[in-house]
C-alpha cells in the first residue's frame, strides 16, 4: 500500500508556508542579511524582530542558566525591541519578500498605545510585503516600562483596543503575541479575538532574574552592577508554554489559529505543541544557541515522524493530544499503577531506594538477599551497616580463590525490590532511574471501574471523614 | 612545639628525573572540566565506590561538593576519612577499588574518574596553602609510639591527635612516608608530593624521630614511657634467590632501585636490565630502567602470565613501555668476572600435580648489565622478642596478627597494621589500617583509664 508522501506545507491563519517552522521575533531575525541565510537553510518563515521606534540597548543584554554542564537550559535576555531605524527594516522586508516570496515574512510591531501609530505603521509594514502582522504585547522588560509590550498584554481592555485598530487598517493576517506574565492567559487571548484577531503567538518570554553573583551581590545579566528583571526562554520554560497552549486551544472563546513558541529545539518539540493545537512553532533559543542549521533535522525528524505515524499533513495530528488534558476531577480514581524494577537492566545504583524513602512513600526495599522481606530497614541502618563493613584492596596472589564480583554484574543485594502493596504509583522511581526501561510502571487489574473524583462526588459515593472535609472547605 | 622545617623543603627532584617520570594520569586543568565529570557522578544511595574504599570515603559526597563548587568541603570529606588523599588519589590502583566498583560498568559507560577529582580536591587545598581542616583534640596526657613513617602510623598519628593523643613516630630513614615517600613509581606519585602531605599532616602536631632503627632495647624504653605502641613497620628487605654470583655488582633489588632514583641517587641504567619477579613491584622497577635509559628490559617469572602477582592494567602498562616477559624460568645463577654479565635461565615446565620442575637441556643464558630482584619480602619482626627469644606478640605466617577492627595484636598494649599486618598491600589499606588502629587504641586507653 502507498501510502502518500507526508507534506510539512501548511497554511497558518491563511498564510501559505513551506513548512511550520518559523524563527520568533528576536536576535536571530533582527536584519535582512540573517534572515535570508535561515532560509536558505530551511526555515519556512521568520517573525522579524520587532520594529518601532528605535531604542538605545544596553551591554551586557544575555544570561543563562547551566544545568550539570549543560549550557543554557534557560535563556534570559533584557534586550528591547529592534535598535534600528524603522525604514531600513522596511526596506529590508522588501528585499527579502522580493528574492524570497515563497517564504514567509512577519512583521512584528510594537508602537505607542495611539490609533494613528498603528494605524501608520501597519500600512508601512503592509507595504513592504509583509505576509501578515505579529502584534508585540508581550515583551516583559523595559518596553512595558514605557507602557507598551506585556504593558498592554497584561490588560485584556488594552489588548481589544489595540488589536481592534490594528483590524481597522490591516490587509494581512494579524496575529496577537501573548505574555505568559499574567494569571490566565485566556484573558488577553480571548479579548484578541473579540477584536477579530486572525492568530495568536505564545508563549512570549517570561519574568526571570537568572542568577546573583555570589562575591558581587549582582545580578545577571550584569549592566553596570546592576540588572533589571529579563525575559527568560528555552528548554526550561517548555512545559510553561505547553500549558499555556493547552488553555488557550481547550477555550472556545479563546481558540484561534496559534503559533506555538517556548522551548522548542527539535521536531520532537514542535510536534508536543501541534499536538496541543499550534499551526506552526516559532524558535529562538535554540537558534541563538547552536545556529540556523538545527532546522535541517527538525523537518527530516517530523517528517520521518509523519511517515511513521501516517500523517500526511500537520492539519492531520493537529491538536490530537487536546482532548487528553483533562482537569482533575475528571481523572480515573482507580486507575492502579506499580513499580517494577527489572533485575537484568539494574545498576544498582539505588536512586530509586532513597527517592522513595525521602521523597515518596517508603515502598522500596534492600531486602533481596535478606531470607524474609524485610520492610523495617531504614535508609539509615543500611548505612551505618556498610561503614562498620572491613574493606580491602584485592591481590591476586593473597587472595588466590577469593572471587570477586564482576564489576558488570549487579549483586543481588544491590536490586531493590518494590513492596506493590504499598506501592502508590507515583513514578518517582522511574523518574530517577538513569537506566532506560529499567523501572517500569505496570497496571494492576484491581477489577475496580473507572471512577472520577466528580463521579464520586455527585454519585455520593463518598466516606464519612470526606464529607465532612468538603462541608468544613465548604 | 617549635618551628618544624618543612620535610617538602629538604628535597628537590632531578630535572632528569621529572622529566623522565612525566605524570601518568595528568590532573583535570579545569574547574570547569573536573565539574563536568563530577556532574556524571549519579550519586549513588550507599555508594559500590565507597564500601571498596578500604578508608571508607564518601565518594559520591565529596564529588558533588566539586560540583558545587565547595572544593574546601570536598577535600575535608576526603582527608577526615582518608588523611592520606592526594597521595591514595595517585597511587591507588583503583581500577580493582572505587572505580572497578562503579555501577556505569553496567551501563556500558565509562567509570566515573573518582582518583583524577579526588586528587582536583586535595590538591586544591594544597595549593591554597591552609592547613588541614582539623585541629587536635584537647590534650589527654596519653602518649602513643609509633614505629615506621609509613602511610599506617601516618594515618594512626593524624588520627591519635585528632583525639589528643601524643604521637612519636621513629624511622630508620631521612625522610617520612616509608613507601609512599621511596616506593611508589614516581610518575604516579612524587616524592615531593608525599613530603607535601606529610608537612600538613605533621602541624596536627606529630613528632617525628628520623634514623631511629627501634632495637629490643629502644623498644623496651617505648613500652615503659608510653602508653601504647603501634608498629607500622611495614616489610623488611627482599629475599635473596640464593644462587651463586648474587653477591656481584650489577645486582640490586626492586626497592632500592626505586628509593635511589626517587631520591636521585640512580639517574640512569646500564642498556640491559633483568629484573626477577612478576609483582607490582618487580613492573615498578622494570618500568623504571626502561624510563632511566635501559634499552632492553627483560622480565623473568616462575610461572605464567596467569599467576603473576602484578594487576593486569599494570602488566599492559610494561608491556605499552616495551618491557619483555620470559615466563616459566628460574633462574640457576649470575654470570659474571667483577660484575653482572648475564643470567643463567632454566625452563620450567608444571607436572600433573603443580609442581614446577627443570625441563632438561633448557638452559640458556641472557645477557644483561643489571639483575634486579624482586621475588617479595620478610617481615622484620626480630626486635618484638622478649629476653628469652619468645615473642611479644603473635605472628601469623610471618604476618603480625591484629583484630582487623581495632588493629590491636595478641599483646594488648601493641596495635599493628599496614604492610607488616597483610602481607602487603596497597598505601589505601595501610590508612585504613592506621585509622582503625587509632580508633581502636582511644578505645582501649579509654577502657582502661574508667576501670582504673
Amino acid at each position: 500500500m502507498n501510502k502518500p508522501k507526508p507534506t510539512l506545507e501548511t497554511t497558518f491563519a491563511g498564510i501559505k508556508c513551506q513548512n511550520p517552522f518559523w524563527l520568533a521575533s528576536a536576535p536571530p531575525t533582527n536584519c535582512g542579511e540573517q534572515v535570508m541565510r535561515a532560509f536558505d537553510a530551511g526555515w519556512g518563515g521568520a517573525v522579524w524582530k520587532t520594529i518601532g521606534e528605535p531604542i538605545t540597548n544596553v551591554s551586557s543584554r544575555y544570561s543563562s542558566i547551566d544545568w550539570e554542564g549543560r549550557r543554557m537550559m534557560g535563556l534570559n535576555n533584557i534586550e528591547l525591541i529592534s535598535d534600528r531605524p524603522i525604514d531600513e527594516n522596511l526596506r529590508e522586508i522588501s528585499e527579502v519578500k522580493h528574492r524570497y516570496p515563497k517564504h514567509v515574512v512577519i512583521a512584528s510591531l510594537m508602537v505607542e498605545s495611539k490609533r494613528d501609530s498603528w494605524h501608520d505603521i501597519v500600512q508601512r509594514a503592509e507595504d513592504a510585503g509583509a505576509d501578515g502582522l505579529e502584534l508585540n504585547f508581550g515583551c516583559p522588560h523595559g518596553m512595558s516600562e514605557r507602557g507598551m509590550g506585556s504593558a498592554v498584554g497584561q490588560v485584556p481592555e488594552y489588548c481589544e483596543q489595540i488589536t481592534a485598530w490594528v483590524k481597522e487598517k490591516a490587509r494581512t493576517p494579524v496575529i496577537v503575541k501573548l505574555t505568559p506574565n499574567i494569571s490566565d492567559i485566556r484573558m488577553p487571548a480571548r479579548a484578541a479575538k473579540r477584536a477579530g484577531a486572525d492568530a495568536l503567538s505564545a508563549i512570549n518570554t517570561i519574568n526571570s532574574i537568572t542568577g546573583i553573583n555570589l562575591d558581587t551581590f549582582e545580578p545577571n545579566p550584569n549592566v553596570d552592577g546592576k540588572s533589571s528583571h529579563g525575559g527568560y526562554c528555552g528548554p526550561a520554560v517548555k512545559p510553561i508554554a505547553l500549558n499555556m497552549v493547552q488553555q488557550v486551544q481547550a477555550d472556545p472563546a479563546a481558540a484561534l489559529p496559534l503559533s506555538g513558541i517556548g522551548g522548542v529545539a527539535s521536531w520532537r518539540d514542535a510536534v508536543e505543541f501541534i499536538l496541543l493545537g499550534c499551526g506552526t512553532v516559532q524558535v529562538c533559543t535554540a537558534v541563538m544557541h547552536y545556529g540556523y542549521r538545527i532546522v535541517e533535522d527538525m523537518k527530516d525528524g517530523l517528517l520521518t515522524w509523519m511517515s511513521e505515524k501516517g500523517f500526511s499533513s500537520i492539519d492531520d495530528f493537529r491538536g490530537l493530544a487536546l482532548p487528553n488534558v483533562v482537569d482533575w476531577k475528571h481523572l480515573n480514581l482507580n486507575h492502579k499503577i506499580v513499580a517494577r524494577i527489572h533485575e537484568d537492566l539494574c545498576i544498582g545504583c539505588q536512586l530509586c531506594y532513597t527517592a522513595c524513602w525521602d521523597g515518596a512513600h517508603q515502598c522500596i526495599h534492600l531486602d533481596r538477599a535478606a531470607p524474609t522481606p524485610d520492610t523495617s530497614h531504614t535508609p539509615a541502618m543500611v548505612e551505618a551497616e556498610s561503614a562498620r563493613r572491613i574493606s580491602m584492596t584485592p591481590i591476586p596472589k593473597l587472595d588466590s580463590g577469593a572471587a570477586r564480583g564482576s564489576s558488570t554484574i549487579t549483586p543481588l543485594e544491590r536490586i531493590p525490590r518494590v513492596d506493590e502493596g504499598h506501592c502508590v504509583g507515583c513514578n518517582l522511581c522511574s523518574l530517577v532511574c538513569p537506566v532506560e526501561n529499567c523501572i517500569t510502571m505496570e497496571r494492576v487489574d484491581n477489577g475496580m471501574p473507572s471512577e472520577s473524583w466528580e463521579q464520586r462526588t455527585t454519585s455520593g459515593n463518598l466516606s464519612e471523614r470526606t464529607r465532612e472535609v468538603m462541608n468544613t472547605n465548604g | 612545639m617549635s618551628e618544624r622545617t618543612s620535610f617538602r623543603m629538604q628535597f628537590s627532584t632531578q630535572p632528569e628525573i621529572a622529566a623522565r617520570f612525566e605524570d601518568i594520569h595528568p590532573p583535570f586543568d579545569s574547574q570547569g572540566a573536573a565539574t563536568v565529570e563530577a556532574n556524571r557522578c549519579l550519586y549513588c544511595f550507599d555508594a559500590p565506590c565507597t564500601a571498596a574504599c578500604p578508608t571508607h570515603i564518601d565518594v559520591p559526597k565529596f564529588i558533588k561538593k566539586i560540583a558545587s563548587g565547595n572544593l574546601s568541603g570536598s577535600a575535608r570529606t576526603i582527608l577526615d576519612a582518608n588523611i592520606l588523599g592526594a597521595s591514595c588519589a595517585r597511587a591507588c590502583p583503583v581500577d580493582v577499588l572505587c572505580e572497578g566498583s562503579c555501577v556505569m560498568h553496567r551501563y556500558n559507560k565509562q567509570p566515573i574518574q573518582i582518583a583524577r577529582l579526588q586528587r582536583f580536591a586535595v590538591d586544591w587545598l594544597h595549593a591554597s596553602g591552609s592547613p588541614l581542616p582539623f585541629e587536635p583534640g584537647a590534650e589527654t596526657g596519653r602518649s602513643v609510639a609509633l614505629i615506621g613513617a609509613g602511610p599506617a602510623s601516618l594515618s594512626c598519628a593524624a588520627e591519635l591527635r585528632r583525639r589528643g593523643i601524643r604521637a612519636v613516630i621513629y624511622d630508620s630513614r631521612p625522610l617520612p612516608g616509608g613507601l609512599n615517600t621511596y616506593g611508589v613509581a614516581e610518575y604516579k606519585l612524587t616524592l615531593p608530593d608525599s613530603l607535601r602531605e606529610i608537612d600538613l599532616l605533621a602541624q596536627l602536631g606529630v613528632e617525628f624521630h628520623f634514623h631511629q632503627l627501634v632495637n629490643s632495647n629502644s623498644l623496651a624504653q617505648l613500652e615503659r614511657s608510653n602508653d601504647a605502641i603501634f608498629l607500622g613497620l611495614g616489610l623488611s628487605g627482599i629475599h635473596r634467590l640464593g644462587i651463586a654470583g648474587e653477591d656481584l655488582a650489577g645486582v640490586t633489588n626492586a626497592l632500592d632501585l626505586i628509593a635511589g632514583y626517587k631520591s636521585g641517587t640512580i639517574t640512569k641504567s646500564p642498556a640491559r636490565v633483568a629484573v626477577i619477579g612478576a609483582g607490582n613491584t618487580a613492573i615498578d622497577a622494570a618500568i623504571a630502567s626502561v624510563r632511566l635509559g635501559a634499552t632492553e628490559v627483560h622480565l623473568a617469572y616462575r610461572r605464567g602470565k596467569e599467576s603473576m602477582s602484578a594487576f593486569s592494567f599494570e602488566y599492559d602498562h610494561a608491556k605499552q613501555e616495551g618491557v619483555k616477559f620470559l615466563w616459566h624460568v628460574q633462574p640457576k645463577a649470575i654470570l659474571g668476572s667483577g660484575a653482572v654479565e648475564a643470567l643463567q635461565l632454566t625452563r620450567l615446565i608444571a607436572t600433573t600435580d603443580g609442581t614446577l620442575i627443570d625441563q632438561a637441556g633448557s638452559e640458556f643464558l641472557l645477557h644483561t648489565d643489571l639483575v634486579v630482584l624482586a621475588i617479595g619480602q620478610g617481615t622484620h619482626v626480630s626486635f618484638l622478642s622478649h629476653g628469652d627469644q619468645s615473642p611479644k606478640i603473635q605472628l601469623e605466617h610471618g604476618r603480625i596478627l591484629i583484630d582487623r577492627a581495632t588493629g590491636q595484636t595478641s599483646n594488648p598494649m601493641y596495635f599493628a597494621g599496614g604492610d607488616c599486618t597483610n602481607g602487603g598491600r596497597e598505601v589505601v589499606d595501610a590508612v585504613a589500617d592506621g585509622k582503625r588502629a587509632a580508633i581502636g587504641i582511644a578505645a582501649w586507653l579509654e577502657a582502661k583509664h574508667e576501670q582504673a
